[in-house]
């Protein structure tokens, strides 16, 4: 690739809302079902139905408004559409023009290991359309009104994003910001989250922007990444061979990894927006506003700096308790208060208990040991009245025979004479006077047998003093 | 004995008394339909069915449903959606369809235990105002069957004129329900924009639409208001606001009452007869102690022009869902979507219909939507607040309703639509405004046709208007005339 182009790409993001109800009526927001069942006659755009706004919808917008630190007006305006589709049930998509929820405001993204600020051009609230299933055997095609009405935010950006990694973080930074805000399920598989690109290619030097290309409809991050590498390439590659790009709307086929056409601008849909009249313009209730902010959660990005910087935790930590905001939760509440130590909390959490939901392909929300009984079990082994290994073996019995944690701790720590300092020290004296030829090595510097006189003194102790409390004890008679 | 120009009231009071049976009442006014109707086409579908199962019902001793409006039968406009009850909104498009659900005030009704005896004819989507544009064929007159009824509630005006309904439903875009009651000399009221739920009233233009009433008396309008106005949370520009009480404000003296004589609404295109007539209203409010007041619309000229941005506007979008694909009329002659939806809407809409999409499409394109839509919009600004300026002054402002009495028939020869469409100029400020007015008989011409005065009041000022329609009804008689046609079936 000629290091003389550089692409200008900017993302339109439609990110599917988790409310209940439909955006403008009461019908069931949920993905599937069979065709048709969760379609009111307002979805349906039944003669003579009128739109009623879904309050919940405009919260969530505004709690993303916060969190985007974009300008939140004081009144926002639904706009009319207009176009022809058979999945779009009313012939216009009920959408936001002008006036829309959210203006301005950034979303911090991860570029080459570092903080990049992607400015958004504004963020507005939308009706999803239904799907046409194209049964091409019987040359027929079929509708399901399921999703139309469901929900949707969209996220425009400005066009401040250099290469498709750059695009692709840009969509996870906004999947982890949603699903923490508690908004979107960021489910891509079951298109939650799918955004439009918009490509262009121009020359290093020159200010002058090149002709875009849209790109629609990606769901996922491999095929953002594929996408925009495929349409960049293509860009440049027509025009160092003398070729005008044509501006144009394009599809993305996963099978070839290419980009094709889908129309070009002359059939470009003049979309007449206008306000929408059944609908008034939306007051934002600035109590309302206040609440949102004063709740607003800490975003996930400053969560990542403060647990890498102040948690000490690291970045495979990082990523796996951010993964699933029920997850972050629950160890947010192991180490709220309690005094544990967050990187004991943390190794657990995504070590033994990830473990288990892995075995099992569940998540946190399904957890059958509770936030209060793992801080016990942790805090056993912190106050030294338990190993590692018990404190496994205890949590495992919980797990598996969901008996309490007093039962748990009972019958693994019952018969295990737990050491004091002095004991264990009396056992730690004698493995030590016993092996006088290893605490030599030892000192001359070979840290080999420092193991083997670890596990003598586990011997000694029948596996039951903990080998880092061993292993400091050795240290100490011996250097210290 | 039946008669079929009784009042609401008088109805009511026959019924508790036994006079006659719910279904003697019901079967009285649905055998008159079907005579009637041959003649004067003001019913697209009788329901006499439904409409004598529910009589049944209210006449069994397990009736249950009993409200002061229980029992009274009336037609819908077939605009409004009514249960399994076919509702054909004046278009081949919708010739067969069925809906599944009622519309807010038709539920209301029903659940109140009227009678609906069926659904009137009317404008193809409220689009006309001859009601010559309806799929269904022209409504005539009953005053003169050469005569249109005006529209595009035609059907319910003449169904109340004609003494086939004590009252009916209609919806008012540009003067909807006030012209066509002035043409047939009976009584309709618009009320302000969000008083009456829009939910289950197929949408022309959405701004604008408002359902109201068409009924003989200002009396029984005042009776339709208290039953069956009330805010709707399903329509979110329906307004919740206090109710006015109507019935008990009827009779408030009108000692007092400023009433506003615009200017422009006695121009050169008001027929000297109708001024006339308007004249004589005055005196008569005058001797009620009220005080006349001359003032100015200014604005009143470009009403026209605004509406005919906005409504189309509106409309195009509104009418896009009808393409064939979900419910409604499918034209089988195509080959792929994009001809599905051309000849769909090439054969289910007629021409009226397609020339207003068509003026609303072009009006909202891009590169002239500030142009058209917007300066429209900018209009509309300006004729609301000539409006408060005038109420300042006023309480109610009187004019007439339109400007000339019924016009022959023209069975779908083409005329210029600019002016029939100028013929709206005194109804349509109205509903640029959202405010509430009443249209009442207030004359007859040489001709024997009727003359209708408007009243047009504050914002949720029905009770006022109501107040007055009522106090000039106790101290004229035009309300009670009736068109010859009638006599043809009374007795």
């Amino acid at each position: 690739m000629d290091n003389n182009w550089e692409p200008v790409i900017g993302l339109e993001v439609h990110v599917q809302l988790n409310t209940n109800s439909k955006l403008f009526s009461g019908a069931p927001n949920k993905f599937g079902g069979e065709a048709n069942s969760q379609a009111s006659l307002i979805d349906l755009g039944y003669p003579g139905t009128l739109p009623v706004v879904n309050d919940k919808a405009i919260e969530m917008a505004l709690k993303l408004g916060i969190a985007l630190d974009g300008d939140i007006p004081e009144q926002t305006v639904f706009a009319r559409k207009n176009y022809f589709y058979p999945d779009l049930p009313k012939g216009y998509q009920i959408s936001q023009f002008d006036e829309p929820i959210i203006s301005g405001g950034f979303l911090t993204i991860e570029a080459d290991g570092k903080e990049k600020k992607i400015n958004l051009t504004r963020a507005h609230l939308e009706e999803d359309a239904g799907k046409s299933i194209h049964l091409l055997s019987e040359r027929l095609t079929g509708l399901d009104l399921n999703r139309a009405g469901t929900p949707l935010i969209e996220v425009v950006s400005e066009p401040e994003i250099k290469n498709a990694k750059e695009a692709v973080s840009f969509m996870r930074a906004l999947r982890e910001l949603v699903r923490h805000l508690e908004i979107c399920d960021g489910n891509m598989q079951e298109g939650s989250i799918r955004c439009d690109a918009n490509i262009s290619v121009k020359q290093k030097e020159h200010n002058k922007l090149g002709t875009k290309v849209e790109i629609k409809n990606l769901n996922s991050f491999k095929f953002v990444e594929n996408a925009i590498n495929f349409e960049i390439a293509r860009q440049i590659n027509r025009l160092e061979n003398g070729e005008e790009i044509t501006q144009e709307t394009r599809l993305y086929d996963e099978k070839t990894g290419e980009t094709k056409t889908m129309r070009s601008k002359e059939d470009e849909n003049d979309y007449r927006y206008f306000p929408d009249p059944d609908l008034l313009p939306v007051k934002i209730d600035s109590s309302k506003l206040k609440v949102i902010k004063d709740t607003a959660i800490e975003l996930p990005l400053n969560k990542r700096k403060r647990y890498a910087v102040d948690l000490g935790l690291n970045q495979a930590q990082i990523d796996t308790l951010l993964n699933d905001p029920a997850l972050t939760c629950f160890f947010e509440k192991s180490i709220k208060n309690s005094g544990l130590s967050p990187k004991l909390s943390a190794n657990w959490v995504t070590g033994e208990i990830m473990k288990y939901f892995k075995e099992e392909n569940i998540n946190i929300t399904q957890t059958r040991v509770d936030p209060e009984s793992f801080i016990k079990i942790l805090k056993l082994i912190e106050i030294d009245k338990c190993t590692q290994n018990d404190a496994k073996r205890i949590f495992k019995m919980i797990w598996d025979d969901e008996v309490s944690i007093e039962t748990a701790i009972k019958k693994t720590l019952s018969g295990k004479e737990k050491f004091s300092d002095e004991n264990l020290k009396t056992i730690v004296k004698k493995v030590l006077s016993d092996h006088p030829k290893q605490v030599e090595q030892y000192l001359a510097g070979k840290k080999k047998v420092f193991g083997f006189l670890v596990g003598q003194v586990m011997k000694a102790s029948v596996g039951k003093a903990d080998p880092k409390r061993v292993g400091k004890m050795i240290e100490d008679e011996l250097i210290g | 004995m039946i008669n079929p120009t009784s009042s609401i009231s008088e109805i009511k009071r026959d019924l508790d008394t036994k006079s006659y049976s719910h279904t003697e009442l019901t079967e009285f006014f649905l055998d008159r339909i079907e005579k009637a109707n041959k003649k004067l086409n003001c019913f697209i579908t009788i329901s006499r069915e439904s409409a004598l199962k529910e009589a049944a019902a209210a006449d069994s001793k397990n009736n249950k449903v009993s409200s002061l409006f229980s029992g009274i039968p009336y037609a819908n406009k077939d605009i409004f959606c009514t249960d399994q009850i076919r509702t054909t909104c004046g278009s081949r498009m919708l010739e067969n369809f069925l809906p599944l659900y009622d519309a807010e005030i038709v539920g209301r009704a029903k659940s109140l235990g009227l009678i609906m005896l069926g659904k009137t004819n009317m404008d193809e989507f409220a689009m006309g105002s001859t009601n010559e544009t309806s799929f269904f064929g022209a409504v005539r007159n009953p005053w003169d069957l050469t005569k249109v009824p005006g529209g595009s509630s035609g059907g319910s005006a003449v169904a109340v004129a004609a003494g086939l309904a004590p009252f009916a439903t209609g919806s008012d875009t540009g003067g909807s329900i006030r012209q066509p009651a002035a043409l047939c000399g009976v009584t309709g009221l618009k009320p302000t924009y969000g008083r009456i739920s829009r939910f289950g009233m197929i949408a022309f233009a959405s701004s604008l639409d408002q359902a109201g009433f068409i009924t003989r008396t200002a009396e029984d309008c005042a009776l339709c208001m208290e039953f069956l106005s009330d805010f709707d949370i399903k329509d979110s520009t329906s307004v919740d606001i206090t109710k006015g009480d109507y019935v008990s404000e009827l009779n408030g003296k009108l000692k007092g009452k400023k009433i506003g004589i615009p200017k422009e609404y006695f121009d050169k295109n008001l027929d000297p007869e109708i001024g006339q007539c308007l004249n004589e209203a005055k005196d008569i409010f005058s001797k009620l102690g009220c005080k006349l007041v001359d003032i100015e619309l200014t604005s009143t000229e470009m009403a026209v022009a605004s509406y005919y941005i906005i409504a189309p506007a509106e409309c195009s979008s509104n009418l896009a869902r009808f393409d064939g694909v979900k419910y409604g009329f499918r034209s089988m002659n195509s080959s792929d979507i994009d001809s599905l939806y051309k000849n769909t809407r090439d054969e289910g809409f007629g021409t009226e219909v397609k020339r207003r999409i068509l003026i609303g499409t072009y009006a909202l394109s891009s590169g002239y939507y500030d142009k058209y839509y917007e300066q429209a919009q900018r209009v509309r600004s300006v004729i609301r607040n000539d409006f408060k300026e005038a109420f300042k002054k006023v309480d109610v402002i009187l004019g007439p309703t339109t400007p000339s009495t019924a016009f022959p028939l023209k069975n779908g020869a083409p005329s210029d639509p600019t002016e029939l469409y100028s013929s709206d100029l005194y109804t349509i400020p109205v509903n640029l405004a959202g405010l509430p007015a009443i249209s009442i008989p207030a004359g007859l011409s040489k001709q024997k046709l009727p003359i209708g005065m408007q009243l047009i009041g504050r914002a949720f000022n029905e009770h006022v208007l109501l107040n007055v329609a009522h106090q000039f009804q106790l101290h004229s008689e035009w309300h009670h005339k009736t068109p010859k046609f009638n006599e043809s079936f009374d007795g």
